[in-house]
């Protein structure tokens, strides 16, 4: 009886030291995705060693992270990114890695142009210079971020030194309210658990409320789940998975799609497997949820108020309360629905797919954003992602809301580029992090799903996406 | 990567769960692409009161004087105390190279982040773990002592105060003798390079999909 996890990891062990299972084992890498920010002091390694890449077809390189969402006719004017990207390019055009430079409409950021080239397949290992790397989990993949003497290890040799992790299944059971999206349950998991609650762990998302997700969510909540701490999260394959896949570049067609379709059908856990760790939520509970602070754990729901410090017992999470509250702006017991805020940000590999644009679309329809909103960014995830959403009109629905409709990268998440807050702005952002500095010095981050999002650049405030008439 | 020797090391105590590797090194320095540097702008959002930007002459600065590190007699620092979950969030190897840079060689803290505890490993920074008892006891004493030092042992896996006391900490074997032996893991994996090619023809007849 085994876990999907086991199932992968046995899949891909080269060498392992000794009998005992926690010791320290040669994994085997099948796709590795590299991106400008993460490789550059590899490729240098990788040089300096006189060493070459072990397997080329296993790479696939695009720059998302400095890329500019405005015009691109000019290049990008900051010299210090441009080098970045320069490098990458000169990197994977030397080597001869398959690289969507900046112009490519296949461009994006490298969670979402994985899976939607295929690129990312069930059964895979796959790594990338990027903690988000769990995303690609959501294939039935076991996928994690690496550090950069990590990306030139698997450079050099196509494997990495690793030991195996603990199990954990997180069962949500039920259906979801209408405007609860995938997105509030990350949130919603990782306030109960915690920002470390992972720690250690492989995650496996299962329950029929997890079934019912789109491929687009079960993205949204992989990509989370470094954000409870673990370095993988995962979702068994089923139809939604295989659908997906099919007739993408990079899948298998013909003959080998059969063969590999009726392999990737055999990646779910055994009925009876064991997990070191289970959790279940049920799914008819969770509502919309916002952030108050400086840690994706700092989550509350949209009919509640900022928690007060003083109710907290332990000492080192009273002070980190308190100083959250302060670098936030706020007061304790403040209902979240009276926040108002200054930007909205709907993207990031979190949350930049076609989905999450209908979503957020879907509620801008036919509104303004409000007086307040000094602006609200639309980032697609990739320049097929911007594509079909302009095919669907809904960049028209963006613009005619108020909302500037961007080129595709990784932009205000983590404010590389030119995208950022002013010190003591105040943003609604579909991304996944709400660090302190995170989407630009002193800016100050809340996280929700691109409806909630939307929502609040209507609004001028978080307001309840369940309650609005759409 | 150098040898991991026995050494005593001045004490600081970064007094806060939850340090992201966006505070140890926010990211307008992640556009460099050289592997050194970074020590300057550790910690740079709280460490000064300007903000920073990459090819910023560091004398110009304007310190926080409240920040722990910028307490002079935190100067010379080689080993941080920490709370749970130190180096959360982004993979950016940077913020051990940034922590390296400044001076560090030891991390001590009640848990790390999966990643960042891995990456450590990578350069030759030790992060060790101890429990959070232990934790608050060396916590206490390092605010309380000016020029507060611990000795770290590797090869015993001790921690030890200027009383003798000792804390016992785990690492793994492999981990353990890189470390020691400054072993560069790339080599190490490259012995087995017969194997690895071995296991991809067995994958390609199985999965050729893959390849």
């Amino acid at each position: 009886m085994q876990t999907l996890y086991d199932k992968l990891w046995n899949q891909h062990v080269v060498h392992i030291e000794s009998d005992d299972p926690s010791s320290m084992a040669l994994i085997y890498i099948d796709r590795h995705l590299v991106h400008e920010v993460t490789s550059p002091q590899a490729f240098e390694s990788l040089k300096l060693a006189g060493r070459k890449p072990w397997r080329l077809n296993s790479i696939l390189a695009v720059a998302d992270h400095n890329v500019p969402t405005t015009d691109r006719s000019q290049g990008i004017h900051d010299p210090i990114s441009r080098l970045q990207v320069d490098t990458l390019d000169q990197n994977c055009d030397e080597l001869g890695i398959t690289e969507f430079k900046m112009n490519d409409l296949r461009q994006g950021i490298v969670h979402v142009i994985g899976p939607e080239q295929g690129a990312t397949l069930p059964g895979m290992t796959v790594v990338c210079g990027d903690s988000h790397t769990s995303t690609h989990g959501a294939f039935g993949c076991l996928a994690f971020g690496i550090g950069t003497s990590e990306v030139e290890h698997v450079l050099a040799t196509q494997c990495l030194l690793m030991k195996k992790s603990k199990s954990m299944r997180i069962s949500v059971e039920g259906r979801l309210g209408l405007g609860v999206a995938a997105k509030d349950i990350a949130l919603a998991i990782i306030g109960e658990i915690g920002t470390a609650g992972g720690t250690g762990y492989a995650i496996e998302f299962s329950g029929n409320a997890i079934r019912a997700l789109s491929m687009e969510g079960r993205m949204t909540l992989c990509n989370m789940a470094i954000e409870a701490g673990a370095r993988a999260g995962m979702v068994a394959v089923d139809d939604t998975t295989i659908d997906y896949i099919k007739g993408r570049p990079f899948a298998p067609q013909g003959e080998l799609w059969d063969r590999a379709a009726a392999y990737w059908r055999t990646l779910h856990s055994d009925d009876g497997a064991v997990f070191d760790r289970t959790v279940s939520l049920d799914a008819a509970h969770i509502k919309p949820q916002v952030t108050w602070g400086t840690s994706p754990e700092m989550v509350t729901t949209i009919d509640s108020v900022v928690p007060d410090p003083a109710l907290e017992n332990d000492d080192v999470k009273r002070h980190d309360m308190q100083q959250a509250l302060n670098y936030m702006g706020l007061q304790a017991n403040t209902p979240i629905a009276q926040i108002s805020i200054d930007k909205v940000f709907i993207g990031s590999c979190t949350n930049s797919r076609i989905e999450d644009l209908r979503a957020a679309a879907q509620v801008a329809k036919g509104k303004h954003i409000a007086a307040n909103i000094k602006l609200a960014l639309v980032v697609p995830g990739s320049g097929l992602v911007k594509k079909q959403a302009e095919q669907e009109g809904l960049d028209r629905v963006f613009r005619a809301a108020g909302f500037e409709w961007r080129e595709p990268g990784c932009s205000m998440c983590l404010a590389m580029n030119d995208d950022r807050l002013l010190p003591g702005e105040r943003c609604a952002s579909t991304s996944n992090r709400n660090f302190e500095g995170r989407q630009g010095p002193g800016g100050r981050t809340h996280l929700v799903s691109p409806a909630m999002a939307a929502a609040a650049a209507i609004a001028g405030h978080f307001v309840d996406v369940r309650k609005l008439d759409t | 990567m150098e040898k991991f020797d026995t050494f005593t090391g001045l004490v600081a105590p970064m007094d806060r769960a939850n340090v992201d590797t966006d505070a140890i090194i926010p990211k307008q320095f992640l556009k460099s692409i050289k592997r050194s540097g970074f020590g300057q702008n550790l910690f740079d959002e709280w460490r000064y009161w300007d903000h920073g930007e990459p090819g910023m002459d560091a004398a110009q600065r304007q310190p926080n004087p409240d920040f722990v590190l910028n307490q002079p007699r935190y100067r010379g620092v080689q080993i941080l105390l920490a709370r749970a979950n130190f180096g959360c969030g982004s993979s950016r190897e940077h913020a051990p190279w940034a922590l390296q840079d400044y001076g560090f060689r030891v991390i001590i803290a009640p848990s790390f982040a999966d990643i960042f505890f891995n990456n450590c490993f990578k350069i030759g920074l030790l992060p060790i773990i101890l429990d959070t008892s232990a934790l608050d006891r060396l916590f206490d004493a390092a605010k309380s002592t000016e020029g507060y030092r611990l000795t770290v042992d590797l090869q015993q896996q001790t921690v030890t105060t200027p009383y003798n006391e000792s804390f016992t900490f785990e690492i793994d074997t492999f981990r353990k003798h890189c470390l020691l032996n400054g072993l560069d893991e790339v080599g190490l994996t490259l012995q087995h390079a017969e194997k690895i090619k071995q296991f991809e023809i067995n994958r390609h007849n199985e999965q050729p999909w893959l390849f």
